[in-house]
């Protein structure tokens, strides 16, 4: 079959592979209807991720229908219409059953990585290297999902397959951002980044009744599509200084929530931007944490950040000083997706959510290097491109 | 080729995390390793056995190893720890030689004991997808050596 492959340093390629096969009781094969780019593989791509071999298959976004069950599958069957979670899990340990399934104990084929970077290992997502699991990705035609009853949802018959698509990641990202930053009923949000992944972070927070959100992006494109489909307020971060904009804006208090979904290639003006680019560059920080340090800043005193962009490793200058000074609640997360794919698939079949809009640009499997790199440069407007094998 | 390198030193910074992670004195040469491998499994006392009675695959190793388990407070299931039995099998596990021909006891058990885990939670143990759809490159190399590692090392 074909599938998009990581072969090196911002190189990808559609090559030809053999076809997934079952290996657990428990795995069920998909075959693709459609997939998404996400700003997590902007660093994979970029390189910023370890343990990525030439020949990798990426892609962890994904909508399909299920070809092939094994005997331990039970709440799916061929033909099913699924969308997937980006993380596996099984369902079962400590950590699923307290529905905190991005940490799940037995879906990373290849633990030592995690341990020795993070003290202990996270749980296995699709396409996103061997330290995170060493499962092949979803840009393919077909692919393996194991733990198949936890990860994967049938799709309601209203929901058509773009929408449902940004369920398997972006959509419960930005939702579990806004619920555990505790986001409720008078609260300012400030959401930094308005990709998919924060734009839905967005609408979360005005869902889970925050009196006012504001969206930080330069991206003309995208600041519009906050303000239209999660009636934000916006800032061009390019044109003010954030912290004083934000300042005026809460009356002088901060907003209460801070949410970051840019990740560690964070881009800015200032001089900070290029001593932070430089030791990325040079492998002597790993990340860029531009957004989370304003966001630290800007928030309000006792208030909470919640970083929902990926970091890898070690950050340089991280405002400690504020943390501890302001008394505020720092957190983090992969995306634990199981808790809300049923929720969020429900409104959207209510339509009190909506995400076809991020689907700006539709390509074949052949065309998907291209794809990338428009929705690396963010030209032509693009948010998310769909790919369809 | 120029950039693929990047890759290494990442990989590299990874490894060297992992040495300092390792508490000091564990794996210095000649003192035996004392320390269990444990993991906590989410089921109760009664599921996952007893050292007289392992559960899979542990159970395959016999008198070779000493095994304990114990409640997990707070509702957390239960601990299984597991270790070389005696000391001169310790001595020997620790070795450097050993860890590098990938003949460390310690790290089959390490793995025997995640397998545990996963049977008695999840029922199965994940397989990597196979076949793989990688090709070989220098930087490819050293990662499925240490893919192939990474499966029983670690800090369990
Ligand atoms: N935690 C999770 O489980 C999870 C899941 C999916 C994605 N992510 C991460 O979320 C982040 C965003 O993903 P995405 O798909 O929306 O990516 P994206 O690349 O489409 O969006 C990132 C946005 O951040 C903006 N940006 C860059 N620098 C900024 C700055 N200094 N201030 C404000 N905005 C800035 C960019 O202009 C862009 O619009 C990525 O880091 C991704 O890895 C995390
Ligand atoms: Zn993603
Ligand atoms: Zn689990």
């Amino acid at each position: 079959m074909k599938a998009l492959c990581w072969q090196g340093v911002n190189k990808l390629s559609v090559e030809n592979v053999p076809d997934p096969e079952l290996h657990n009781d428990q795995d069920m094969i998909v075959r693709l209807v459609a997939g998404t780019t996400c700003g997590s593989d902007l660093h994979l791509i970029g390189g910023y991720i370890p343990a990525m071999r030439a020949g990798d298959v990426i892609g962890h976004e994904f909508v399909g229908e299920v070809v092939e069950t094994g005997p331990g599958v039970r709440r799916h069957k061929v033909g099913d219409r699924v969308v997937v979670c980006s993380f596996v899990g099984c369902g079962r340990c400590w950590y699923c059953a307290n529905d905190l399934w991005s940490l799940c104990d037995n879906t990373n084929t290849n633990p030592g990585y995690g341990q020795a970077l993070f003290g202990y290992e996270t749980a296995g997502i699709f396409g996103y290297s061997h330290a995170m699991g060493g499962l092949r990705g979803s840009h393919a035609e077909y692919v393996r999902v194991p733990f198949a009853d936890y990860g994967a949802f049938r799709v309601p018959d209203g929901i058509d397959d773009v929408s449902a698509l940004f369920v398997s990641d972006s959509v419960p990202t930005g939702w579990m951002g806004a619920d555990l930053a505790g986001v409720g009923p008078g609260d300012v949000v400030a959401v930094w980044g308005c990709g998919a992944v924060g734009q839905m972070a967005a609408r979360a927070a005005s869902l889970l009744g925050a009196e006012r959100v504001i969206a930080i992006d330069r991206l003309p494109e995208r600041l519009a599509m906050a303000e239209r489909y999660a009636g934000c307020e916006t800032i061009d971060y390019t044109a003010t200084d954030v912290a004083a904009e934000l300042r005026e804006r809460t009356g002088g208090r901060g907003p209460d929530v801070c949410i970051e979904a840019v990740g560690m290639e964070a881009h800015s003006d200032g001089p900070m931007y290029l001593y932070d680019q430089a030791k990325q560059q040079l492998r002597m920080q790993t990340d860029r944490p531009t957004a989370v340090r304003q966001a630290i800043h800007a928030c309000r005193k006792a208030g909470t950040v919640f970083i929902l962009g990926v970091f890898a490793g070690a950050v340089d200058k991280f405002p400690l000083g504020a943390v501890i000074n302001k008394g505020l609640t720092v957190r983090g997360a992969q995306m634990h997706g199981q808790r809300y794919i049923p929720m969020l698939l429900e409104r959207l079949a209510s339509g009190e959510l909506r995400t076809a809009h991020l689907a700006t640009h539709t390509v074949p499997l052949d065309q998907a290097p291209k794809a990338y790199d428009m929705f690396k440069h963010k030209t032509d407007g693009c948010v998310r491109t769909v790919i369809r094998p | 080729m120029k950039k693929t390198w990047w890759v290494v030193p990442v990989i590299g910074a990874g490894a060297v995390a992992a040495r300092r992670a390792w508490p000091a004195g564990s794996r210095s040469g000649g003192k035996p390793d004392d320390r269990w491998l444990t993991v906590t499994i989410n089921r109760p006392v009664g599921e996952v056995g007893s050292g007289e009675k392992p559960p899979p695959p542990l159970d395959r190793f016999g008198e070779s190893i000493d095994v304990r388990t114990r409640p997990a407070p707070g509702d957390r299931g239960t601990e299984l720890a597991v270790r070389p039995a005696g000391r001169e099998a310790r001595q020997r596990s620790s070795s450097l030689p050993a860890r590098m021909s990938g003949q460390d006891p310690r790290q089959e058990l390490r793995q025997a004991l995640r397998e545990a885990k996963a049977l008695l939670e999840a029922g199965e143990v994940l397989h990597a997808d196979t076949p793989p759809t990688t090709r070989p490159t220098p930087a490819g190399k050293l990662l499925g050596l240490l893919n192939r590692r990474s499966g029983g090392e670690g800090v369990l």
